[in-house]
């Protein structure tokens, strides 16, 4: 079995956002840079893959020079080998296209993506690949399991969890539960020392079109000052949710 | 040339979401000068969208789309958009709509802005605010394609009323069997449970309960409230919760008019993920925790004393204002 991970570059989650330019940047100044958390989870689970069925696992990110830290690390936590398309990420559409390119090339089993970047939130980028390539597709994927060329994949679902059945090949919106949080490695010395020696490929962009563009940003107005109660006054409570806020 | 809408449904009967997507809709064509067109798969009775803006529905009856399945929905909402000559298509941010919503991206070649917060900023270029870095910022984003699609933020937009005279037509678009290459074998989800996506009201407790024995009374004020329960991500990490309750920037987003967040800290991942809730009240022991600046209510106070004379006192209330 094949499978690529596409990996997406995105600020740690601890970050404070800023914008720069008029708003119309995101500021990177002091941001460090870490794997998307629902790629990660779906990494991980490409390691298991590959240790318990003999898969081998590439990764795939659309980005400059400034990502490959990133992806050395997925390299240094496991994967085998690394593909980066040269082209800044500008929109959900073109980076599905990007990576469809790869994909068709590389002839991959599964994909696993992640269910939604942290960062741009677009969410559509497995989706728009199955759809361009014709491969089945499940989204927001808690769980997957193979067995030849079978699929049992979990999915989360508004108030649920949802089974579904499915084939290779197939593509994935993954995140947690994929593995557990306790499951994610941390690249040890080894995995450090041998990431060096692997494969990092760097390929062009194809021609593909910038669907979306983010204009400007803004930030949400600033909170006014929480207005505390005294435990022993629940009723000023319930009084102030229901006349001054009106939620119940 | 109208304004297309999905309308999910559950077992039969339109979600509140849909009665959303349609007004945002009805908003929308207004400005394009144009109306509004639904597509409603399995429902029976379609009348309610007459409310809401919705000019003409396509109904879908067929037994095989009972079950959602996002390839077959796809297909179908893009025979639609051939058939009425759609450019613009507008749905919710649920689960299942991000599903198609990226699928029906694909085979459109339309560029997709989900997440949408406000009416658009302009329609010529059409430009929307959504959410993005995980709500700690919205993006004012344009949309380039001749086909585009726009998903909805749960209770952003709201339900609005704009009485309308509604033309029903059936629709049965041709759904290639490939669509059932992936398909559901099982839906586990507790009938007549308040989710979180649809919740008005979402109860959520953190590390400060001490143990998963200790849920019993957050259930119940979520029974008083006829809300939602929720965790933090501690707390679906050590097993005391399902993950499915985990809410924050990894877990599911809330965009419910009150959050009542019950020892739980407030870091910068959760207060994102909870954000978009409209008022949000904290209960917990520390007067530092970081909660206290993101809230509008707070309670400094032990959640174990607090939270049985809040239910006491609510049930009292709910009496009164039955």
């Amino acid at each position: 079995m094949k499978i690529l991970v596409c990996i997406s570059n995105v600020p740690d989650t601890t970050s404070k956002i800023n914008f720069t330019q008029d708003n119309t940047q995101f500021d990177t100044t002091g941001v460090q840079f870490v794997i998307n958390p629902n790629d990660e989870f779906g990494l991980t689970r490409a390691m298991w893959f590959k240790e318990k069925q003999g898969a081998t696992v590439h990764v795939a990110t659309v980005g400059g020079a400034n990502v490959e830290p990133t992806m050395r690390k997925a390299l240094a936590i496991g994967a085998d080998e690394a593909i980066r398309i040269n082209a800044e990420p500008t929109d959900g559409f073109f980076v599905a296209q990007q990576l469809a390119e790869v994909i068709k090339n590389g002839e991959y089993d599964l994909v696993i993506a992640g269910r939604e970047s942290i960062d741009y939130n677009g969410g559509m980028v497995p989706g728009i690949i199955a759809a361009l390539l014709n491969m089945n597709f499940v989204n927001t994927c808690t769980g997957l399991e193979i067995e030849g060329d079978k699929a049992t994949a979990f999915r989360e679902i508004d108030g649920g969890k949802e089974t579904l059945s499915s084939s290779l090949p197939l593509i994935i919106g993954g995140q947690k539960g994929l593995v557990e949080e306790s499951d994610l490695r941390i690249p040890n010395m080894r995995g450090i020392m041998m990431a060096r020696q692997k494969k990092l490929n760097v390929v062009e962009p194809v021609n593909a079109t910038h669907a979306t563009a983010d204009k400007s940003f803004d930030k949400p107005a600033p909170k006014g000052a929480v207005k505390l109660v005294d435990p022993e006054n629940i009723d000023e409570l319930i009084d102030l949710l229901h006349n001054e806020a009106n939620v119940i | 040339m109208s304004v297309l809408v999905y309308t999910e449904a559950e077992n039969g009967k339109f979600k509140k979401n849909a009665l959303e997507v349609a007004s945002y809709a009805h908003k929308v064509a207004q400005e394009m000068g144009t109306t509004v067109t639904a597509v409603s798969f399995n429902v029976a009775d379609n009348s309610s969208l007459e409310t809401y803006g919705v000019s003409k529905v396509l109904k879908i009856n067929n037994d095989s789309l009972g079950t959602f399945n996002a390839n077959a929905y796809a297909m179908a909402l893009a025979e639609a958009v051939q058939k009425e000559d759609i450019k613009v298509i507008i749905l919710s941010s649920s689960t299942d709509s991000k599903y198609v919503a990226a699928l029906l991206a694909g085979k459109l070649q339309a560029g997709y802005a989900p997440n949408v917060v406000a009416a658009p900023d302009s329609i010529n270029p059409m430009v929307v605010k959504r959410t993005a870095f995980s709500n700690k910022g919205y993006a004012h984003t344009e949309i380039n394609t001749e086909i585009k699609i726009i998903g909805v933020s749960n209770n952003a937009y709201g339900v609005h009323e704009n009485k309308t005279s509604l033309s029903e037509e059936d629709f049965s678009p041709s759904i290639d069997d490939s669509a059932f290459s992936t398909k559901s074998v099982n839906v586990d989800k507790v009938a007549g449970e308040v989710t979180i996506a649809d919740a008005e009201v979402v109860v959520s407790a953190g590390r400060g309960l001490k143990g998963p024995e200790n849920w019993g009374m957050i259930e119940e004020l979520a029974g008083v409230l006829g809300a939602a329960t929720a965790c933090s991500k501690p707390v679906s990490d050590m097993g005391w919760r399902s993950h499915g309750e985990h809410v924050g920037q990894t877990g599911k987003p809330v965009a419910s008019n009150l959050y009542i967040a019950i020892g739980i800290s407030g870091a910068i991942q959760h207060l994102a993920g909870v954000s978009a809730s409209k008022v949000k009240v904290v209960i917990n022991t520390d007067p530092e925790a970081p909660f206290f600046k993101a809230a509008d209510y707070g309670i400094v106070g032990d959640a174990f004393v607090v939270v049985p004379k809040l239910i006491e006192k609510l049930k009292e209330f709910k009496a009164q204002n039955a």
